[in-house]
């Protein structure tokens, strides 16, 4: 459960969140994802460290420049875990709804 | 598709915000939440108190056909403003969580539609985590479950 934990806490970080997005549209080296944010570089480079080392990024050596791009996989395993909590509520809210639709009717 | 209910939990944060919008005037969202017949109705638990005033209580319970209590939770209401807010705390009982504070704001966003915000406040991140975790691990259990029980069938 550890490393789903990790990869969790990656992502309810907004700034990597952001940089999930960016680099979801095609690969791009550290710099540019570095040149999209007003955060420091190094910050930047954290964050990707964090990021790849829970396997949501992966590293591409492509001649002397690194390409981080996106593990459709691992995207995959945080959307399946936040989800049951996410649908416990939303089941229980369209109950609400429904319960509240049924009261209006019959006033 | 714009998912009606969301969930943002953020990082180094011991908190949770929970936003909904229904298909409801704010007024009938607040009373599902404030009158006990109705709780009952789309919680599915009983409501054995409801005092919606401020330093009110409340308590839900949920036995099974044998008469065992499965789940009991209860909490202080610290304040309450009509079609609003309600502030209150809530604690399950018999378990290991601790007792986590709750914002409930009720917003009225036209005639017909209206939105919950509810922000809730763990004692800790790895609360937080754990209550995060907890379907998520409900649902391994449930799948262990039914495994078990195919198996059983097969012997």
């Amino acid at each position: 459960m550890n490393l789903r934990r990790d990869v969790f806490q990656a992502i309810a970080d907004p700034t990597r969140r952001a940089i999930l997005i960016l680099v979801s549209t095609q690969s791009m080296t550290a710099g540019v994802i570095a040149s999209n944010f007003d955060t420091a570089r190094p910050t930047v480079s954290k964050h990707l460290q964090i990021l790849t080392e829970c396997e949501l990024l992966k590293q591409e050596q492509q001649g002397r420049e690194i390409y981080y791009h996106l593990n459709p996989d691992k995207m995959k395993d945080i959307a399946d875990f936040i989800e049951p909590f996410r649908k416990l509520w939303d089941d229980r809210f369209n109950k609400l709804e429904q319960v509240m639709k049924n009261y209006k009717s019959t006033k | 598709m714009e998912l009606k209910t969301k969930i943002t939990a953020e990082d180094h944060k011991q908190e949770l915000l929970i936003t909904r919008t229904f298909d409801l005037p704010v007024e009938l969202l607040f009373k599902a939440y404030t009158e006990a017949e109705l709780v009952e109705q789309w919680m599915g638990n009983k409501v054995l108190v409801m005092e919606n005033k401020a330093h009110g209580s409340y308590q839900f319970e949920n036995r099974d056909a044998q008469g065992n209590v499965l789940f009991r939770a209860n909490g202080s209401i610290h304040q309450v403003t009509e079609n609003k807010n309600i502030t209150r705390t809530f604690e399950m009982e018999n378990t290991p969580f601790p007792v986590q504070l709750e914002f409930l704001d009720f917003i009225s966003l036209d005639e017909e539609t209206s939105k919950l915000e509810m922000k809730i406040i763990y004692k800790s991140i790895a609360d937080r985590d754990a209550m995060l975790k907890l379907p998520f691990e409900k649902g391994i259990n449930m799948a262990h479950n039914q495994l078990q029980k195919i198996l059983n069938t097969l012997k």
